[in-house]
């Protein structure tokens, strides 16, 4: 129990030189901010070796005798070679696999996802003078005049201007209600800490005051 | 300089101490706000709650410790909704610090339930290149995780005993605070089309609505508030319903600010207008 | 050859991928080739030289601050990084590293407290940005303002108009906010495919760096 309040303690101090850097930055910022560094690299290095490196390049390697890995297995090492300015052109081919793959997969399903679907959508509702036909009409006029804002092959003039125009209010409306939202967000994450220090507060009057 | 223009040009630390007050006020002076439940987040407690004894839950957990403020009261109470219900349950992280986060969660509430890990629920680990990874799971869930995290190969648990890919599970929520919900809509939706919820910070909420009404995503647990929802509907507060009263007031101070802000802009403006200032 | 050669490799599995999406059962018909084992290998081969790439940012930042020892300024702050590294990779050796001892102790109570606080910090600077710049200077900044307060003040018991001020949220984020990022997805979804394109046929190639 004490140790665990220990622990708390130097996490709720941890956290106060956090909060401190509001008033100025400051030493206590900045050993924080360079610790977290060190123990975040530190984390991530051990994670990535026991739970990545061991069981889906080193067992399958040296215990399951699956050697066709070793093609991957040699192209992941020639990354390495990006800190030598003489043979950093080798790295271009391990990197190369990684780029053509992700874009051979990109084209079919970034446009399926987020064009086709988002098409069909907009207008497979019936338009009529229920509550959802309404609001399908208003969605269609909204995506049609935010892409016209975006379109700059033409200049934003006569009846191009006013679809543009109403495309602009539409889209500040979606970051007012961006920003609405992120407020919510931001304001959660120091929520948290504050909860957090009262109930060290509290569990160290528990332990004073008996 | 009038007490306007004063305003206008505030020291930022003043605004920063009325932000930390407002916000340590309701920490000594606690009450509870209302929370009024959200269709896009009943939806999800509806798939949750409709999952039969045989149906498997894939719950991601994709966030760090930067956004678990939000994210962490969502994934409690889904959590506590599939546990209480004897729900099994199929975690992975695709965030790299998360399997710590992920780690004490679901160890403290199956102890708390009493679930047994590979039994129950299966906690896969971490992996990096989310979109790689979920592809890798939609072909089968040992290719990207030939072991899960504690070690264990994925065929030893009884849990992943005929669970091969997607097709196995009911349907999958994700919880993340970065852009990897567009991988699982883009990667994993579009390519394997199983039922996908997401739960997300605020920051992101405003983006993902298109995506719910083109079905892409069957529900969105927006941020503190949407988590709050979650734990009125499972009837369990958490973290979540703790945090919207501390937001009551936060917000109410950000509103003030910006209306003063403004009322001093506006007067200035209208002062040096009529007093012929330089603009 | 330096190249010519990664040019080459980026057209052909470009292409390949582009093509497996439309034959799902055998690639291109060819009888031994199953599209679905094509597109796992190849994916598996990335997610291998992937884990092995990872490392190159963590050896850089090693490296980094080791020079900076040298750095009377620097010294005890690169010297506080790379201890805090060297002990979670010691303490990452024990057994159970993963549900208890140092490393966890140091992750729970050090790292997670840390980096939420840095974040938590967005809330300041979110509350002195509004009270800034947030100002009504205009139509636009007017429009985003109203819709701002209208989101904002869901979080307020509103008492009997916060029904009405509930329906305007889910109106506001399900009609407009909606048509507004639907038509940035679908802008950003044809950008995507562009540059993909562009990548493939050799026209981009900034991601091979300088001879």
């Amino acid at each position: 129990m004490t140790g665990q309040l220990l622990l708390n303690g130097v996490a709720a101090f941890l956290t106060l030189c956090i909060f401190s850097f509001l008033y100025k930055d400051n030493p206590f910022y900045k050993f924080a901010e360079r610790l977290v560094a060190g123990i975040a690299t530190g984390y991530w290095t051990m994670l990535l070796f026991h739970t990545n490196f061991v069981p889906v390049v080193w067992n399958r390697l040296a215990h399951e005798e699956r050697y066709e890995y070793i093609i991957p297995t040699l192209l992941g090492l020639m990354m390495w070679t990006r800190f030598s300015k003489k043979w950093s052109w080798v790295s271009r081919y391990s990197i190369a696999f990684y780029i053509g793959i992700s874009s051979g997969i990109t084209i079919t399903l970034a446009l399926y996802a987020s064009l086709f679907r988002q098409l069909e959508a907009t207008i497979k509702q019936p338009i009529d003078f229920s509550a959802a036909g309404i609001s399908t009409l208003l969605v269609i006029i909204g995506v049609l005049s935010a892409l016209v804002y975006f379109f700059f092959s033409a200049a934003h003039k006569g009846t191009l201007g006013v679809v543009s125009r109403l495309g602009i209010y539409i889209i500040m409306i979606g970051f007012g209600a961006g920003f609405g939202l992120t407020v919510m967000g931001r304001v959660a994450l120091l929520v948290q800490r504050i909860i957090f220090l009262k109930d060290y507060v509290n569990s160290l009057g528990r332990l004073f005051g008996g | 300089m009038t007490f306007l223009e004063k305003m206008m040009q505030i020291d930022r630390r003043w605004i920063y101490l009325a932000i930390g007050l407002a916000v340590i006020i309701p920490a000594i002076f606690s009450f509870t706000a209302p929370v009024s439940v959200t269709p896009e987040v009943k939806k999800i407690y509806d798939f949750v709650e409709g999952l039969g004894p045989n149906d498997y839950l894939f719950l991601a957990m994709d966030y760090d410790p930067s956004s678990m403020a939000e994210l962490n009261p969502m994934a409690e109470a889904v959590l506590k909704h599939a546990f209480t219900k004897d729900r099994k349950v199929i975690i992975v992280t695709l965030a790299q610090f998360g399997p710590g986060m992920v780690e004490e969660i679901t160890t403290r509430l199956a102890n708390e339930f009493s679930r047994v890990r590979g039994e129950d629920y299966a906690f896969l680990g971490y992996r990096p290149y989310p979109a790689i990874t979920i592809m890798l799971m939609g072909t089968d869930f040992r290719v990207p995780f030939p072991q899960d995290y504690y070690g264990a190969t994925l065929d030893s648990l009884p849990i992943m005993r005929g669970i091969k890919n997607f097709n196995n599970v009911k349907g999958v929520i994700d919880l993340t605070a970065g852009n990897t919900a567009d991988f699982w809509i883009t990667y994993g939706n579009g390519r394997y089309n199983f039922p996908l919820a997401i739960g997300i910070t605020g920051v992101m909420a405003a983006d993902y609505y298109q995506y719910l009404q083109s079905g892409q995503i069957f529900g969105i647990i927006p941020g503190v508030k949407g988590a709050a929802e979650y734990e009125r509907l499972i009837d369990m507060p958490g973290q979540g319903m703790q945090q919207v009263s501390y937001q009551v007031v936060a917000h109410a101070v950000i509103i003030l600010f910006i209306v003063i802000s403004n009322v001093a802009y506006f007067a200035t403006r209208k002062q040096k207008s009529t007093t012929g200032g330089a603009r | 050859m330096k190249r010519e050669i990664p040019l080459m490799i980026v057209m052909v599995t470009g292409i390949i991928m582009f093509l497996q999406y439309f034959f799902p059962g055998r690639f291109l018909f060819i009888p031994f080739i199953s599209s679905e084992k094509l597109f796992e290998f190849l994916n598996d081969w990335v997610m291998v030289i992937g884990i092995l790439s990872l490392p190159l940012g963590i050896w850089s930042l090693v490296k980094a601050n080791v020079n900076k020892l040298k750095v009377p300024d620097e010294r005890f702050y690169s010297a506080v990084l790379l201890l805090g590294f060297l002990v979670m990779v010691i303490s990452g050796w024990m057994p159970d590293w993963r549900t208890k001892g140092v490393h966890l102790a140091l992750f729970q109570n050090v790292l997670i407290p840390i980096q939420a606080t840095i974040f938590s910090l967005l809330a300041f600077f979110v509350a002195s940005a509004a009270y800034r710049a947030f100002r009504a200077r205009s139509v636009l900044a007017t429009i985003l303002l109203l819709t701002a307060f209208i989101i904002m003040f869901r979080l307020i018991p509103l008492g009997p108009i916060a029904g009405i001020n509930s329906w305007l949220v889910e109106k506001i984020l399900t009609i407009p906010n909606m048509a507004a990022k639907r038509a940035i997805a679908m802008g950003i979804a044809l950008g995507a495919t562009a540059t993909a394109i562009k990548i493939i046929l050799g026209i981009e190639r900034t991601y091979m760096g300088r001879d």
